[in-house]
This record gives C-alpha cells, sequence and structure tokens, in this order.
C-alpha cells in the first residue's frame, strides 16, 4: 500500500518480536504523512544480516495529545520515520 | 599501555585511567578485539587511530559553519533545507551516506531532535552525541513531555509556539536550524557561528544572543 | 496484547535530565572507531557489522544489562557478540587474547 503527504495514516498496532524501528508508543495511533522518504533497506531483515528488500519510508506527523492525552501539549507534534509495512489508512 | 593522559580531547576523568585503577572488562575486551582484528588483517592498528582523528574533526563546529552561512546566505539555506547532506558536500565536508535533513525554527515553530530507540544524531556532521541525549530520561520524557524537558535545559518557550519533536526512527539524522539572534544584522559568518552551539541545534535551547 | 524491548523508551516514566557534559575516555573513543571500521569492512560481500545488527543485539540484552552496562560497554559486547556469530573470531582465540591482555598489565 502506498500513501501520498497529506494522507491520514494509522500505524499497525503489531508487537512481533524481533528488530523493529517502530517505536512502541506509535502503535495503534493515527497521524498524517509529512512526506514521503524513499525507498530504503528493511532494517528488520539487515538486522538479521539479510540484504533488505527496499520499502517506503514516511515520515509521519502525530498530535502529541493523540499519543500523550495524560501530558497533553497544545498544538504540539512529534515527527517519526515509518515504513510502509507498518501503516494502514486511517 | 593506552595512553589516556596524552589524548587531548578525551576526559581523564570519565572513566578510570588505565595507570590508576586496573581497567574493566569491557576496557579489555576492547583492546583485545581489537588487537585480533588487526592479527587477523581486517585493519591496521593505525586505522583505529585514524578513525579516531576522524571522529574528533566532526564537531559541532562545522554544523555551526551551516548554520551561520544559511543565515547570510538565502539561496544556500534553501538548498539546505532541501538536501542537508548536499549543503555539507557544499562546504567541503563528507557527510557519507548519512541523509541530513534540516529542520528550521521560526517565530511559530521550535524543532527538538531526539533518537527513542537508540541514539542516531547527524555524527558525520558534528560527531557523537552527547550523553545526555542518550540518556533514558532524555528519550523518554522528551516525546511525552517536551516542554517539561526543555524547561530542564533552561529554554522556556511561549505556549503558543509550536513544538516539533522529531524521532530519529529510522534513516534520516537531523539538525535544527535555530532561529538568527536580532542585533546580528551586519555580522560577518564567523561572528555568527559563534552564536551556534551545539544544543540550539539539536533544539534543546536556542542561539546564544549577542 | 503488547510486547515492548528495553531500548524502546519513548513515554516510559524516567527522572529529570542530567544535562552535564562527560566526554568519551579514549577506550570509548577505540569502540566507536572499531565500529566505524567493521561498517565499511567488506566479508563475502557483505559489510562485516551493519548497525542495524548492532542495534538487534543490543535490544535483545534484556532489560536488567540494558539499564546497567555502559553505552559502550553494550557496543563493545554487541560488536564482539556479531563477530563470533559470524565466525572471524573464536570464542578460543578471544579468551587466550583476553588473558594475554590481562597479563601485560598486570606488568607480567
Amino acid at each position: 500500500m502506498s500513501f501520498a503527504a497529506g494522507e491520514r495514516v494509522r500505524v499497525r498496532a503489531m508487537f512481533p518480536l524481533g528488530h523493529v524501528r517502530t517505536p512502541f508508543y506509535a502503535r495503534g495511533k493515527s497521524g498524517i504523512v509529512e512526506r514521503v522518504v524513499g525507498r530504503f533497506d528493511n532494517p528488520e531483515q539487515l538486522a538479521y544480516g539479510r540484504s533488505g528488500d527496499k520499502k517506503t519510508l514516511y515520515r509521519v506527523r502525530f498530535e502529541q495529545s493523540d499519543i500523550f492525552p495524560e501530558t497533553p501539549s497544545a498544538h504540539d507534534t512529534i515527527d517519526i520515520e515509518i515504513f510502509e509495512h507498518w501503516l494502514e489508512k486511517a | 599501555m593506552s595512553a589516556t593522559h596524552d589524548h587531548p580531547h578525551a576526559d581523564p576523568h570519565a572513566h578510570h585511567p588505565e595507570h590508576h585503577v586496573p581497567s574493566t572488562y569491557y576496557e579489555k575486551l576492547t583492546t583485545a578485539l581489537m588487537e585480533l582484528l588487526v592479527e587477523k588483517k581486517l585493519f591496521k592498528a593505525e586505522d583505529v587511530q585514524g578513525a579516531i582523528e576522524r571522529m574528533e574533526e566532526r564537531r559541532p563546529e562545522r554544523g555551526a559553519r551551516m548554520v551561520a552561512k544559511a543565515w547570510v546566505d538565502p539561496a544556500f539555506k534553501q538548498r539546505m533545507l532541501e538536501d542537508g547532506s548536499a549543503a555539507m558536500r557544499e562546504l567541503g565536508m563528507e557527510p557519507g551516506d548519512m541523509l541530513l535533513t534540516v529542520m528550521e525554527n521560526t517565530p511559530q515553530v521550535h524543532n527538538v531532535i531526539v533518537c527513542t530507540l537508540c541514539s542516531c544524531y547527524p555524527r558525520m556532521l558534528m560527531g557523537p552525541p552527547p550523553a545526555w541525549y542518550k540518556s533514558r530520561p532524555y528519550r523518554a520524557r522528551v516525546v511525552r513531555e517536551p516542554r517539561a524537558v526543555l524547561a530542564e535545559f533552561g529554554l522556556q518557550l511561549p505556549e503558543g509556539v509550536t513544538i516539533r519533536v522529531h524521532d530519529s526512527s529510522a534513516d534520516l539524522r537531523y539538525l535544527v536550524l535555530p532561529m538568527r539572534p536580532t542585533g546580528t544584522e551586519r555580522w560577518s559568518e564567523e561572528r555568527l557561528a559563534a552564536l551556534v552551539t551545539r544544543d540550539s541545534m539539536v533544539g534543546v535551547a536556542v542561539a546564544r544572543m549577542p | 496484547m503488547s510486547f515492548k524491548l528495553p531500548h524502546d523508551l519513548g513515554g516510559e516514566p524516567a527522572g529529570p535530565v542530567d544535562t552535564s557534559e562527560h566526554a568519551n575516555a579514549f577506550w570509548e573513543q577505540r569502540v566507536d572507531a572499531i565500529r566505524e571500521l567493521t561498517r565499511k569492512i567488506e566479508l563475502n560481500g557483505e559489510p562485516l557489522i551493519r548497525v542495524d545488527e548492532m542495534r538487534r543485539e543490543i535490544e535483545g540484552l534484556g532489560a536488567k544489562a540494558y539499564e546497567e552496562l555502559g553505552y559502550y560497554e553494550k557496543w563493545v559486547r554487541a560488536m564482539t557478540s556479531l563477530l563470533l556469530e559470524k565466525g572471524v573470531i573464536s570464542t578460543e582465540e578471544l579468551g587466550k587474547k583476553l588473558a594475554e591482555v590481562e597479563a601485560r598489565e598486570a606488568g607480567t
């Protein structure tokens, strides 16, 4: 699945054992694609000594208050780089 | 054996200098690993020294040079915002495979950089990250309560300013372009660069006031 | 259902930030240098050690070791484990070399 800048996406709430680069705090949260970064080797394969398949990397912008509602910081945001296979349409 | 005392940038108090206190298991492991790899001809002993010297050349002053140039040269600033690594090369600095991404502070937006998963940092530009950047409190809290964390660095931002935290979770490395202080209108790049601190380029501070 | 490794710190409870400066010790600079060299050297067309492999090793240390070990202690431990796994060094060689380093430091 591919996404465009400005599109609303949700981070899949997945909890695999193993090396991933999707922060726990973002799982299941939704935000807006800030930019499409490009195609990069999948770190989940590189970590196990394999040359990674290319995956599209996105920067997703989250409202700080959507992720940490207990400490809302008005209009502050958190931008995270997230690979395509962790994202779904929101 | 290794001479901690004759090394200009190493802090003699940071860890046990080997001639005072017996070295730890992990210090010995480092020596053993290095010597084994040299014996196996994977690299030479002088390559290790060379890598240390290259690392010491990567200092926050290099980031400050880029920022000062961006302050006086709007066309360079535009190129730097589009491609930070290309802007580094333009100034004769080698980014390697680092994709430097520059985030510009404005009166409305303040950017701050973290790596919650490890310690990703624009090392090819500025060298190794400071200890606090790698620490649990910074990594844990700057995403959850950025204003409280910035206050611990002495930075109080007005409620109206939006804070954008950037979590370096994958392939990009970030540099904050701080705002140019007022009262520096006719300053040279060299003079301006002295106002640009490492912390202002990570976003836990603003540039020094003149 | 969830699962979280000890390195994944965003949002976790933590105390105040210690903003004081600590320069790296010489042995720590060496660890950094070895890491830099091992990611550039190729073995059978593959990088000797990928940064992603380093991260995997460090994340797999368990919560106790992750909290207790210093930053460069984790790095040298991860590099050593990976080089053992890849067969670049053996435990026997490493054991002998460590004993040699120990003896040299003791001045014997």
